[in-house]
Order: structure tokens, then C-alpha cells, then sequence
């Protein structure tokens, strides 16, 4: 009768029947790249991966989205939703929410990552009866695993500034504290996890079976990310990498991939399937019907419309008035309706240049990258207009030209000004900007925003620039003031949050919270 | 030895009267250490046979009147003659049968806090789910209904509960069945499938002497309902009663009138907004509320069939809601038999109790639109771009869609959609108390149970209602829901009761177990023409359509009660509890408790005072559990949840559902509460005046709390741990009064209180005073807003604002927060704890009055310091946008000017102290008519006449889900007229 408490369900797996199937370990990879995507199990929400948040905040892309752009010159975001605020004016806290979010989603990713590296040990996998193509494939998957991890420890790296919590597949679930690392120790190890998962990566270039995967460009791509950034991480008394820069970003460009050939076609609901799957090195992917969530591409696409905006025209079925951009991006293009660079995607009727009002969707002009329509007009897959088919290209070819370009003119070896010079004016020729005939660093950093504005790469940008923090470059809202003003460099990571500070004695705060 | 036993028995007869010299139907009479008895019949009269030969007791009670033994001798073969026996009325009620854990006992020997309410001091009126008949009757019981819609669930907390994630509900133990109390999806409340006039107590134990007998589940308190039951020698009797009521919302939100709307907008508005205006003038709450009208009838036929006492019952009620479509019609039945076999040796106990309600819950998202909707807009509009959403006036875009922002057309939300479910309850038991033959002091009970719910609804939406967009118009959406409950019981024990002398002792032994199993099945996503929309449902993985989790209970148990020379009574429990939702290491809990009684008016100085009737000190200390963490069914065990067909992930051009391995904690366990309790019963003046008052304190530890993990140790960034504590004190008292005891007039007053204040006292493993708390308290307006804290040393829920800055004329300056950290930024770190909505105290009053046949009874409730945020002020605030809508608000909107969402001002927490005049009834007893062969009652009640408070809201006792004190549109509670008409024969 006391046996009648041993209760277990049948309609769920556990870690035994899942890891003996080679169906369901690809279905628990598949799960490590969903994390990126979507917000719970049962899309757009229910079965929520983390709380103590709204399921649809919680989202990986969202947050991370918000993080680098809303705290920046690019965008602005309406909403008075607790403390978002915070970010369009560079006043958050330990106890800000979005932060929290953003640091628990990326620390759930590498928990789940951790999970499967550490049951998909050949020594493991041999104990659970799997052999031959089967262990081969496996492998693969794993050192996807340890890609998928490194991306999230990078983005621990970026914006938690290194100082955060660290654990492996050696540890074990639920039962230690793990400690705190630091950021020289942290830079090693995603670099060393990028370059040893490499060789089981599957091949670089286009290849519509392994859109999405994360693939040996993938790994370039971020370990050039790494070492473009190393001076942010590790301070400017370390090591330049520059030359590093050049050697992954050279790897990339070799493996065929092209530039779309319209910029447009980069954000549209079938940006998988058109000519930009080719220009795409590792996306997130989305689908109106199969892979919904209120957070990702269904937060950009919905937020950035508003006022007078048709929701039609956008192939989904209403705005969410939130998303505008400050005047500084708008003044990097040499007009705001795409005349002299087709990248100037605004919206500016009934919408007004300067930011009086915060909260108010008409002040600022609207952004009208990302659509939900395929390159011919159609409306994506979902008939209810909910949820976009757009996958988000987290990293693409013409970032790498730009990474390129850049660790030349800062003295990086194995390029030359010439090459520079020339990826810059592939994208503006796209365009049909006027082209350049020599770069400054200054020039970088603009064209990096015109070319990648809203892709999640600014609050970086800025920092790598100096231009962050402090008071030599404001934007409406920088420091809470309209004008913008000068902030703290404190602010150049975000905070510990206090939940983990409080949960994890092994902590400590990040300097100046 | 069965001849020779007949032989030696005889019988008993005679008549019990009141004061009045009326014979008293329906008192029960017993042979004192038997379990032979009987009832009076309607003259008063009883008889009871196969009375073993030799000097007796009788014993007769009833309740509301004093006891009275009188002594026979029995002559085998012969009925004796017992005088007429009178029983006078009796406040205090000393030997009243009091329904505990597993049995019943005197009032007297009571050593736990234990109080019972009768039939008679039921709440009146249209009464629909069982908990209302206490409302406001119990000191320490808090009961809340959460909307004013027919059937709607209710909170009920005793002592304010005890646990901040886990379960604060009280277990409900119907005729000894503990019944499952997880919602039911198409029922806002289990317990409303229970018929009230069923009903003959209901019993609440509140300190952990009377409750810790329920072991893990009795944390929050335990609630004892035992229904109506037959008795053996009792003649047929029929009894009909019919109520008919109306109801209409006693207060609707004042909202701006479509011309005070209009000046708003002509005046704040730009250019778009005013554009945006019509020219109707609708007022939108009446256009969805009306006068509800109710029916309840109910028949009971109650008796005995030679030796086969039975009752059985019927009810057919069908209730309208305020909201229009809202009603929910139950139709009732009711069986028990309680035969006594075997020559007066074993009991039986059978009870079938089903009923089957249909709801219409009409669609109730308008209740909330109706106060944000655009009043200058009509209903309907004969414009063409109308005609595609049923001519209803929608606000629309440019191209004819629908905005999604906007709020839908409150009548069109109602109209447009059918939301109906069906859901049937069976709860039955068959319980047999064996006294064994060959030791007469110990008897077996065997009980068998089950509680069966099947719940199935459908929710359909019109093809072209404005809630749907894209495909879906033109479509409309038929969604389906079932799950059904299956919940098991098997108790056994063994009881030994025996005197010894002056001293008495009762052990109790047993054994329980409880299986609840669901099964939540999963249906397509199909339009209303029954072609499925998108992709057929997902499945679990073993090919079923139904997720099918479950848990189990196994215990162990024993009590042992001793009482000496009726003076000092000794309890102790013992509970073990054995659940499969713990890991074998954590699975078994140990509940123990023990109190001692006094009662001081037995002993020698007060035995003769005429001052004092009843002195009884009560002390007791115990421990009770917790380990209902909702659907958290298996929260030890590492588990993979596959994702549904709309959580799929595209790898190359392809794509896949994924599994995602799950949070699991091994270390979980039970939360435990340790409650004292001190108390003292006391009767003056021949029981006028009399009461109890108890203090008590309940120290929570491992709290089963959802708190915060530290990253990357688990599988998700919160779960369910042990962490926390959690401290109540209080102080809970009833006074009644016999203020005018007459011969024709009488009235009497019962008073009830509770003050208690919890406070979180540990909420970390660590301590860090940088860490705010976790909030709660999710409110309108964003999203995911919360604007209540749980922290350490405050209460629980308190609201966690910023302080607002006023100007010199007391107005409120918009977005100006005391910068409480004084570090010249106001930002989340500036947020205060500032009140909390659980009340201070909670008053409860009563009183009754009868003049003749005349009588009249009323129920008030009040709180005091129960705290409010205003959710439907927070969000009267005129911005200037472009949204092509303005929502409708209150005038608030002109006193503070708000021009953008100050969500978290403390400014929206309003003090909501109330005073609710519950009932009043007036009734008329016609006494006997028809040539005495019938009983006529009369009367007529008003439900929720009056609420007297300060607060500015629609009301001041808001509840949703979990969440008290965050007030945002709800559906009002009615004021109810109910003519009764009761009739016996």
C-alpha cells in the first residue's frame, strides 16, 4: 500500500527515455535553440521556462533586445510597464525587473545546455545503448550545445560584465551554489569552448538544411564578436585581438555566403526561404504558426507600430504603440525616406522627430524594418495576424564585412584598407548609398548603424566606441533629462540582480550598485 | 445468545416539550452508553425498542436546548413510560453534539477551538454555495466571494491562512469524505454543487488540537459539513421549500456620462482623439446588467421505513446573474440511509449526494469593458463597415479591421459569444461502525468514499464577433474543455471508549488513504462549422487524449481524549502522512498535538454560583501540514515537458516539437505550522451571556514557497522550496447574548471577532537586506505590473508603491515621488510597503428576534484596516495618443489630471474598512395548519442591504484568484429580495 506513493506519469519522458532515443535527444537539442525563440512549451504562452516575470517579457530575444537597443540612440519604447522605464532613461537598478529577466534567461539557457552536454557523454550515451550514425550525429548536436552555451555566456560576458555565476556539465542539478567567475577567466573559456565545438560543428556557408543551426561560421562570428570586444571585457591594458578579428571574419567570408540582395529582404516573413537565408550566418527562427510567442519577433514587429501606421501593411493585426527611434539614428542617413540609402526605413507621418513625451507613440519617429509580410506583400503564415514568420538575424554577412573593416583601420593584421573599403561599399551600394572612398573609425561606428540598427547590436557598439556612458555623446532620455545628458560608466554592465545576489551567497555586485 | 439477548430487551417511550408545553419534534433521544436511540416525532413522542433490561438513561437533546438525562428502569419485555420531559432553551449549548475529526463530541469536553454552526444560525436568504451560510458567523473565518456571478468561488481563510505559495484553503470534510477543492475548469466553484438546504452543520476547527487529527492538510484549517440525516422511530415527514428572489446590482462604477466624456475629450483630446467621438449617449453598465431574477426549490422527504431511517432530498435551482446571459441552473439529489443492524451493533452511514449544474457564464470580460468603453458610442450602427462584426459598433482602422488596442463593444462581447459548461458532482460514502461483540467498549469503522466531478464545456465564438481577427473572422472559434475528477477514500479505525469511575477514556486508531486522480483532455482548435483551424491538438506522449496526472495521500492515525470527574480533559493526536509528491527521503510527515482543558465551573467554588454556568480553560499546542502546491504534481522527480504543436522550433527547413527537461527539487518536503492556542470558554447567568475568547499564534516554517533559485542550480530560475517562515497572532472572540429570554418576545445577539496580523518573518536562505521581497499583485494597466511585496517583517501582500508628492492644494503632482532613499534618483529603489489587504480585524454580527410567531434575524460583517488599490482609479489618466480610441474612466481623471499611468502611486491605495449589512430576514411562523397536520414559515430576506466605508470604489472587498485588495472592475455583488415559503407535513 506504501508503494501506492511511488507515482510517476506516463505522459511524460524522463532523463532515461529521453537519452536512450535519438529522436528525442535531437528534440532536447531542438529545445536548447528554442530558448532563443520562445518563452514557454506551449506558445505564445503557458508551460512558461522561467517566472517571477510576465511569460511574455521573459523572452530571450526581447529582453536582449531591449537591453542593447532601448538603452541606446536607437530606440525608445513607450510602455510604463514596471520599471522598464528605466531603460530609455539609464536609471535601472539591482531590482529591476527587465534586468533580472535578461540575466535569468541567459543563465537558464546555459543550465539546459549544461543539462545536455552532461547527459550526452560518450560514456553516457554508450551506457544508454547509443551506437554507430547515431553517436556521430549526437556528437554534432553536442558541440551545437556548447555553441548555443558560449552565445549565452557571451551575453553574460557583454552585459553582466563576467563577474556572474559559473557552472558546467560537471556540476550537478539542484544541489550546489555555483561560484562566481571573473571576466579574464570567463573570455577564455567561451573562447575555448568555440574553438573546441568547432570541429564537430556542422559546415559553414548557406545551406538550407542547417538554417538555424549553429554552424562552424556561427562560431566564427561570435569568437570574432569576442575579440572585437576584448578590450570592453577585459579593459584597454589587454591584449588587443585584433588580428584575431580579421582571421575569423576572413573564415566567414570565404564560405560563400552573399549579401541579400535588397536590404529589405533581411526582415521580412520570409527571410528563411528568399534570397537572405544566403546573407543569414545564424538566425533566430520564428513561425506565425508553429513557433508563436509574445515575446521575439512578435514584440518588434507589433511594438514599432503605431499612430497612423497601418497594422496591414505590417501583415499582422494591430500595433502595440511602443517602439520609436530618437533623432540621432535618423540623422546618420542623409534623409528619413530612404532616398539617399534605402537602410532610412521610417515612418514619419503624424509622428514628430523630437521626443517630448516618452510615453507618447506619435513623439519620434516609427521604424518599419520589420515586417511580417513576404518579399512579394503577403501576409505571414498565421491567419490571425498574432505572430510573424520574420526570423531575427542575430548574426549576418554584412556585420562581418563591418567587423572586418573595423579591426583594420584599429590595427588588426591579416586584412587590408583596401578590403575594408570595399565590404563597406558592398552594403552602401546595396543601398544605393554613395560610396566611400576611405573609412575612419567614427564612419564605423555610423555605418554599423545604419546597416544594423534594431539587430541587437548597439549598447555594445557604443561602449567599444566610448560613447555610451559619459557625457560626450547624449541622446533624448540618456540620464532621465530630455536633452540627454552625461551618465555614470558604472552603467556600462547592468547589475547583479538581487534575487540571485540573495539566493547565491557567493555573489558579489557588480561595482557602483 | 442472539434469543436469550431479545429476551432480556425491552422498550423505552415518551414526550419531549418545550417550554411552551408543545411537544419538540425531531429531538434526538438516546440510552446513555448505547447506541440505541431514536427521534421525536412531530407531537414530541418517541419510542425506543430492544433496550437491553435494567436501570438506564435516557438522554435527550436537541439543538439549542439543554440537555436533560432522565433515569427508567427497563423491564425485559416490556415498554417503559418516561414523564414528560421538558427541555428549556439553552444559549450555551454545553451538551450539544459538537462534529469533530472522526467522531463527535459534548460542547463540554471540547479542549480544541472548535466551532459549530446549526441550521438554525445559517446565513438566510438565496444562500447558493455552502460557505456563505457562515459568512460572518465564525469568529476567525473569513469568507470572500469573489464576484457577484451565480456560483462564484469564494476565499475562505481561517485565521488568514498560513502559506504564501502553497494552498491556504481549508480542507472541506463532507460526511466525513475530505473532498478535493482543486478548480474545476467550467465550475468558478466546486463547492457550489453542493444543494445548502442539505446542510444540518457545519463545523470549523481552527486550532491545531481540533484540526492536526487531518495531519497535512489541515494547515488551513478544517471545515466539517454534515448534511441532513434521518432518524430511526421518526415518522414521515415531508418538507417543501421554495425561494424566489430578485437581485440588482446594489452600486454600478461611477464613470464619466457621455457628456462629461465628451468635455473631457473636447478638452484634453487632440485633434485624433476628438475625431473619435460619437454622438450616443450610452450608459454601457446598463446596457449589460439587469434585475436577475432566482428560483430554489427544494423537497425532502425524511423518516423511517421500519427499521431503515432515511432522507432524501431534492433541489432544483435555477439562478439568474446580473450580467445578462449569466445563469446557472443545479438540479440536486440527495440519499442517506442510516439503519442500525444487528442488534443496535453496527451502524451504518450511507450517504449519495449528486448534482449537475449548467452554467452560463455569458462572457465577463464585459463587465470590465463596460466601464472603459466610449459612452458617446452606440450599440449598434447601420454603417456599412459595421456589417462584417454584426452591425455592432466596433472602433475600427482605416482599412475596416479591427483595432485590436481598443476595448470590444461590451454588448457585442456578451452577444457574441456562448460560454456554457456541465458539470456533474457525486460525493457518496458508505460508512460501518461495528461494536464488537465479544469487547462492547470498542467498535470498527470502516469508511469507503469517493468524490466524483466530470466537468465538459465549450466556449463558442461567433464568426463574426470583433474579438477575432485575420482568418478567424468569418470563422469564429468552437473551443472545448473536460476534465474529469476521481477521488477515492478508504478510512479504517478502531475506537475504544470506556469509563472508568469519575475519569473517562476514548483512543482512536486508524488508517487512511485517498487517491485523486484526473484526466485533462485535449481537444483540436476548431471553427464553429467543425473544421479544425490550425494544427491538430498535441497529444501526450503515450497516444492518449488526456494528460492523466494524480497523487496520493497515506496516513496514520490516533487520538486519545481523557476526561476526569468532568473537569480536566486531556487530548492528543497523532497524524502520519504519507504523500507521493515528496521524494522518499521527504515523504512522510509527523503531526502531533495535545491540550488540555479546565473546566473550572465544575470544581467546588463555582459549582453552586448561579453567576457563573460555564468556565472551561482550553490550552493546546500542535502542529499541522501543507502540501498542496496545486497541479505541481510531481515536483520531485526530473521530468521533460514536450512542447506543444505551437511552441515548435525550425532547425534547417524543418521543424520540430522539443522536450525541455524540467525544474525538480528531491529536497521538498511538507511546510509545517505550529499553532497555541489559549482559550477561555465562559456562561454567565444561566447561559445569557456566554462565549469564548482564544488567543492564538501559528508559526509557519518551510514554507513550500516559490522563491527565487540561484542561477544556473536548477532547471528554472524559481521554484517550489522550503524556504520561509511565516507568523500569525491573534485574537478571536463570540459573544453571545440572551438579551430578553420571554415567554412570547425573545432576542438574542451573537457577536464575533478576529484581530490578527500576520508577518513574514523569513523568506531567504541567505539573509540579504538589499533583497526587496518577491512581489505579487498583478493589476491592470502594462503588463505584468505588480504593486504587492512579499517581504520579511512585513505582512503578507503588502502594497509596495512610491510616495506621492502633493501640492499645496492637497492635489496630487503627477510623477513626483519622495525620493525615500535620498540618493537624488527616483527609480524601483524609492517603492515603500505602505499597508497591506489583509484586514486588521474582522467582525462578525448577529442577532435574532422573535415576538410570537414573528422573527427576525440579521447578519452584518465588517473589516477594519483592510487596505485597497484602486485599480480602476489608477487608470483615469487622459493621454494624448493616437490609438483611435479613448477609454471611458472615472472622475478621477478631473481631480488629479493625470496625464500618463502613475501606477504605483500610493496615492490609488485607499483605506476600504467596511460595515455590510449581510441579511436580514423577517419571518412568520404560521405554526400548525391544516388541522395541525402541516407547518407554514414564512419570510422575507434581504441579501447585502447596505455597505457602509469611505472607500470609493464599487466595492470594498475585491478578490481575484489569490489576490485580495486590487480592485479592477468586478462583477458586482447583488442586493438580493427573497420571499421564502417553507412547508411541512
Amino acid at each position: 500500500c506504501v508503494g501506492e506513493l511511488e507515482q510517476s506519469p506516463s505522459f511524460l519522458s524522463n532523463t532515461d527515455t529521453v537519452y536512450r532515443d535519438p529522436a528525442q535527444i535531437q528534440q532536447a537539442l531542438t529545445r536548447l535553440y528554442a530558448t532563443l525563440a520562445i518563452s514557454g512549451q506551449q506558445g505564445p504562452a503557458g508551460l512558461p521556462d522561467i517566472t517571477g516575470i510576465d511569460e511574455g517579457f521573459s523572452n530571450y530575444l526581447r529582453q536582449y533586445w531591449k537591453a542593447q537597443e532601448l538603452t541606446t540612440d536607437e530606440a525608445i519604447i513607450a510602455w510604463n510597464d514596471g520599471n522598464l522605464p528605466d531603460y530609455n532613461r539609464l536609471t535601472w537598478n539591482a531590482n529591476n525587473e527587465f534586468v533580472r529577466a535578461m540575466y535569468d534567461r541567459i543563465f537558464y539557457q546555459v543550465a539546459l545546455c549544461n543539462d545536455f552536454i552532461r547527459q550526452t557523454t560518450d560514456a553516457k550515451l554508450s551506457e544508454r545503448g547509443i551506437s554507430g550514425d547515431n553517436l556521430a550525429t549526437i556528437k554534432t548536436y553536442r558541440a551545437e550545445a556548447r555553441f548555443l552555451r558560449a552565445l549565452s555566456y557571451y551575453h553574460a560576458l557583454d552585459m553582466f560584465g563576467g563577474n556572474v555565476p559559473f557552472a558546467t556539465e560537471e556540476s550537478s542539478v539542484g544541489t550546489t551554489l555555483p561560484p562566481q567567475t571573473n571576466p579574464a577567466a570567463l573570455f577564455t573559456y567561451i573562447e575555448s569552448e568555440l574553438q573546441a565545438a568547432e570541429a564537430d560543428l556542422p559546415n559553414a556557408g548557406p545551406n538550407v538544411v542547417n538554417y538555424g543551426r549553429a554552424t562552424k561560421a556561427a562560431a566564427w562570428t561570435l569568437l570574432a564578436k569576442l575579440y572585437l570586444n576584448s578590450k570592453t571585457y577585459l579593459g584597454n591594458s589587454s591584449q588587443d585581438r585584433w588580428s584575431d578579428v580579421i582571421t575569423n571574419c576572413n573564415k566567414v567570408i570565404a564560405a560563400n555566403y552573399q549579401l541579400a540582395p535588397e536590404y529589405r529582404l533581411l526582415f521580412l516573413a520570409d527571410n528563411d526561404r528568399s534570397a537572405a537565408n544566403r546573407e543569414i550566418i545564424f538566425p533566430i527562427n520564428f513561425d506565425g504558426v508553429r513557433t508563436k510567442t509574445f515575446g521575439g519577433m512578435t514584440f518588434i514587429v507589433h511594438a514599432a507600430i503605431g499612430g497612423s501606421m497601418k497594422a496591414s501593411d505590417f501583415g499582422v493585426n494591430g500595433g502595440w504603440f511602443g517602439l520609436r527611434t530618437k533623432k540621432n539614428l535618423v540623422d546618420l542617413f542623409p534623409d528619413p525616406n530612404g532616398t539617399g540609402d534605402k537602410r532610412a526605413m521610417f515612418y514619419t507621418a503624424g509622428q514628430s522627430k523630437e521626443i517630448s513625451d516618452i510615453f507618447t507613440f506619435t513623439d519620434g519617429y516609427a521604424v518599419t524594418k520589420f515586417k511580417n509580410v513576404t518579399s512579394t506583400g503577403q501576409a505571414g503564415s498565421d491567419a490571425t495576424g498574432d505572430f510573424p514568420d520574420t526570423d531575427f538575424p542575430m548574426f549576418r554577412l554584412a556585420d562581418v564585412y563591418l567587423m572586418y573593416a573595423e579591426a583594420v583601420l584599429r590595427g588588426g593584421t591579416g586584412g587590408s584598407q583596401a578590403d575594408a573599403v570595399r565590404y563597406v561599399n558592398l552594403l552602401r551600394t546595396r543601398a544605393q548609398a554613395n560610396q566611400v572612398t576611405s573609412l575612419t573609425l567614427d564612419d564605423i561606428l555610423q555605418e554599423r548603424g545604419r546597416e544594423l540598427y534594431w539587430e541587437g547590436h548597439r549598447r555594445t557598439d557604443l561602449i567599444r566606441f566610448g560613447r555610451f556612458t559619459g557625457g560626450n555623446y547624449v541622446w533624448p532620455f540618456k540620464g532621465g533629462t530630455p536633452e540627454g545628458r552625461g551618465v555614470s560608466d558604472n552603467l556600462r554592465i547592468f547589475p547583479i540582480p538581487t534575487t540571485d545576489l540573495t539566493a547565491n551567497p557567493n555573489l558579489k555586485q557588480n561595482p557602483g550598485y | 445468545c442472539c434469543l436469550s439477548a431479545a429476551a432480556q430487551t425491552g422498550g423505552v417511550s415518551g414526550r419531549i416539550l418545550d417550554e411552551n408545553q408543545q411537544g419538540l419534534p425531531g429531538v434526538t433521544v438516546l440510552i446513555e452508553g448505547t447506541q440505541l436511540g431514536s427521534s421525536t416525532n412531530a407531537e414530541g413522542q418517541y419510542l425506543i425498542q430492544n433496550v437491553p433490561a435494567g436501570p438506564r438513561v435516557v438522554v435527550a437533546s436537541f439543538v439549542g436546548f439543554s440537555t436533560q438525562r432522565i433515569p427508567v428502569t427497563v423491564t425485559a419485555g416490556q415498554t417503559a413510560t418516561v414523564p414528560n420531559t421538558v427541555l428549556g432553551e439553552n444559549t450555551t449549548l454545553l451538551n450539544e453534539a459538537v462534529v469533530i475529526g472522526y467522531g463527535t463530541q459534548r460542547r463540554q469536553d471540547l479542549s480544541g477551538s472548535v466551532e459549530q454552526i446549526s441550521e438554525r444560525q445559517f446565513v438566510k436568504g438565496q444562500v447558493t454555495n455552502p460557505e456563505q451560510l457562515v459568512q460572518g458567523k465564525v469568529a476567525g473565518l473569513q469568507v470572500t466571494t469573489s464576484s457577484g456571478a451565480p456560483g462564484a468561488g469564494s476565499v475562505i481563510r481561517i485565521r488568514g491562512g498560513g502559506s504564501l505559495s502553497a494552498s491556504n484553503d481549508p480542507l472541506f470534510v463532507i460526511d466525513g469524505v475530505p473532498i478535493d477543492n482543486r478548480d474545476l475548469p467550467g465550475a468558478s466553484n466546486p463547492l457550489s454543487l453542493i444543494n445548502p438546504n442539505d446542510i444540518e452543520s457545519i463545523s470549523v476547527l481552527k486550532d491545531a488540537s481540533a484540526a492536526a487529527i487531518y495531519g497535512s492538510r489541515a494547515s488551513g484549517g478544517v471545515i466539517i459539513v454534515t448534511t441532513k440525516k434521518g432518524l430511526q422511530g421518526e415518522k414521515l415527514r415531508v418538507n417543501v421549500a421554495s425561494q424566489n428572489s430578485v437581485a440588482t446590482a446594489a452600486q454600478l462604477v461611477d464613470v464619466l456620462s457621455a457628456d462629461e466624456f465628451r468635455a473631457l475629450v473636447n478638452e484634453r483630446g487632440n485633434a485624433q482623439q476628438k475625431a473619435t467621438l460619437g454622438t450616443a449617449n450610452t450608459d454601457w453598465q446598463k446596457q449589460i446588467f439587469r434585475t436577475a431574477q432566482t428560483t430554489d426549490n427544494n423537497v425532502s422527504l425524511t423518516g423511517a421505513v421500519g427499521k431503515l431511517p432515511f432522507r432524501a432530498s431534492a433541489g432544483y435551482l435555477d439562478q439568474e446573474g446580473l450580467l445578462i446571459r449569466n445563469d446557472l441552473k443545479r438540479y440536486t439529489g440527495a440519499l442517506s440511509l442510516t439503519p442500525v443492524l444487528l442488534d443496535g451493533n453496527l451502524r451504518v452511514d450511507m450517504n449519495v449526494k449528486g448534482s449537475w449544474i449548467d452554467n452560463n457564464f455569458s462572457n465577463q470580460d464585459a463587465v470590465g469593458a463596460a466601464v472603459y468603453y466610449d459612452p458617446t458610442q452606440p450599440i449598434f450602427s447601420s454603417e456599412g463597415r459595421f456589417s462584417p462584426y454584426g452591425g455592432y459598433f466596433q472602433f475600427l482602422n482605416n482599412d475596416g479591421s479591427i483595432n485590436t488596442l481598443a476595448t470590444r463593444n461590451p454588448v457585442s462581447l456578451i452577444e457574441q459569444t456562448r460560454r456554457r459548461s456541465t458539470v456533474k458532482r457525486s460525493i457518496g460514502n458508505i460508512q460501518l461502525d461495528y461494536k464488537l461483540p465479544f469487547l462492547r467498549d470498542l467498535s470498527a469503522n470502516l469508511n469507503l468514499g469517493y468524490d466524483i466531478q466530470r466537468s465538459r464545456g465549450t466556449s463558442v465564438t461567433d464568426p463574426n464577433a470583433a474579438t477575432l481577427t485575420g482568418a478567424r473572422l468569418g470563422r469564429g472559434i468552437f473551443e472545448q474543455y473536460a476534465r474529469d475528477n476521481n477521488n477515492r477514500l478508504l478510512e479504517a479505525f478502531l475506537r475504544y471508549n470506556k469509563q472508568f469511575g469519575s475519569s473517562r477514556l476514548e483512543v482512536l486508531g486508524g488508517h487512511s488513504y485517498q487517491s485523486f486522480d484526473y484526466k485533462e483532455y485535449v481537444f483540436d482548435d476548431r471553427d464553429v462549422f467543425g473544421q479544425i483551424f490550425q494544427q491538430a491538438a498535441d497529444r501526450p506522449i503515450n497516444g492518449k487524449d488526456y494528460y492523466d496526472p494524480g497523487y496520493r495521500l497515506l496516513s496514520f492515525y490516533g487520538r486519545a481524549n481523557y476526561t476526569l470527574k468532568d473537569k480536566y480533559i486531556l487530548t492528543a493526536t497523532f497524524r502520519a502522512d504519507g504523500s507521493s509528491r515528496f521524494g522518499e527521503d521527504n515523504r512522510w510527515g509527523y503531526f502531533p498535538s495535545a491540550a488540555l482543558a479546565w473546566r473550572l465551573k465544575d470544581e467546588g467554588f463555582l459549582k453552586n454560583s448561579s453567576a457563573v454556568s460555564d468556565l472551561k480553560l482550553r490550552l493546546s499546542v500542535g502542529q499541522t501540514g501543507q502540501q498542496d502546491i496545486g497541479t505541481n504534481y510531481y515536483p520531485y522527480l526530473a521530468l521533460y515537458t514536450p512542447s506543444r504543436n505551437t511552441a515548435q522550433y525550425q532547425v534547417g527547413n524543418q521543424f520540430y516539437t522539443t522536450l525541455r527537461p524540467g525544474f525538480y527539487n528531491e529536497g521538498l518536503k511538507w511546510e509545517t505550522s505550529t499553532t497555541y492556542n489559549a482559550g477561555l470558554d465562559f456562561g454567565f447567568l444561566d447561559g445569557r451571556i456566554s462565549g469564548a475568547v482564544d488567543a492564538y499564534q501559528r508559526n509557519t516554517t518551510d514554507l513550500l514557497n516559490f522563491i527565487p533559485f540561484s542561477a544556473l542550480s536548477n532547471l528554472s530560475n524559481e521554484g517550489f522550496a522550503n524556504v520561509g517562515d511565516l507568523e500569525t497572532r491573534g485574537i478571536e472572540a463570540n459573544l453571545n447574548l440572551g438579551l430578553v429570554r420571554g415567554e412570547k418576545f425573545e432576542w438574542s445577539i451573537n457577536a464575533n471577532a478576529n484581530v490578527l496580523r500576520s508577518e513574514i518573518t523569513r523568506l531567504t536562505n541567505v539573509d540579504n537586506p538589499n533583497f526587496v521581497g518577491n512581489p505579487t499583485g498583478v493589476i491592470a494597466g502594462g503588463v505584468g505590473n505588480n504593486i504587492q511585496i512579499n517581504s520579511v517583517g512585513y505582512r503578507p501582500q503588502s502594497f509596495y508603491v512610491f510616495q506621492q508628492v502633493y501640492n499645496s492644494e492637497g492635489k496630487p503632482v503627477e510623477g513626483l515621488y519622495v525620493d525615500r532613499n535620498g540618493d537624488g534618483i527616483i527609480n524601483g529603489s524609492d517603492r515603500y510597503r505602505y499597508q497591506s489587504a489583509q484586514p486588521r480585524a474582522i467582525l462578525g454580527f448577529g442577532t435574532n428576534v422573535t415576538y410570537g410567531k414573528a422573527s427576525l434575524a440579521a447578519t452584518l460583517r465588517s473589516h477594519l484596516g483592510n487596505y485597497v488599490y484602486n485599480n480602476v482609479r489608477s487608470q483615469a489618466f487622459f493621454v494624448q495618443n493616437s490609438n483611435g480610441f479613448v477609454n471611458n474612466t472615472t472622475s478621477e481623471v478631473n481631480d488629479s489630471r493625470f496625464g500618463s499611468a502613475q501606477y504605483f502611486s500610493d496615492y490609488f491605495i485607499e483605506n476600504a474598512s467596511f460595515l455590510r449589512m449581510e441579511n436580514i430576514t423577517l419571518g412568520y411562523n404560521f405554526g400548525n395548519i391544516y388541522k395541525d397536520r402541516a407547518n407554514l414559515n414564512v419570510s422575507f430576506a434581504v441579501q447585502n442591504l447596505f455597505t457602509i466605508t469611505n472607500y470609493t470604489g464599487l466595492d470594498p472587498e475585491p478578490q481575484r484568484d489569490n489576490n485580495q485588495g486590487i480592485d479592477n472592475t468586478i462583477y458586482p455583488r447583488p442586493r438580493t429580495f427573497t420571499v421564502g415559503l417553507n412547508f411541512g407535513f
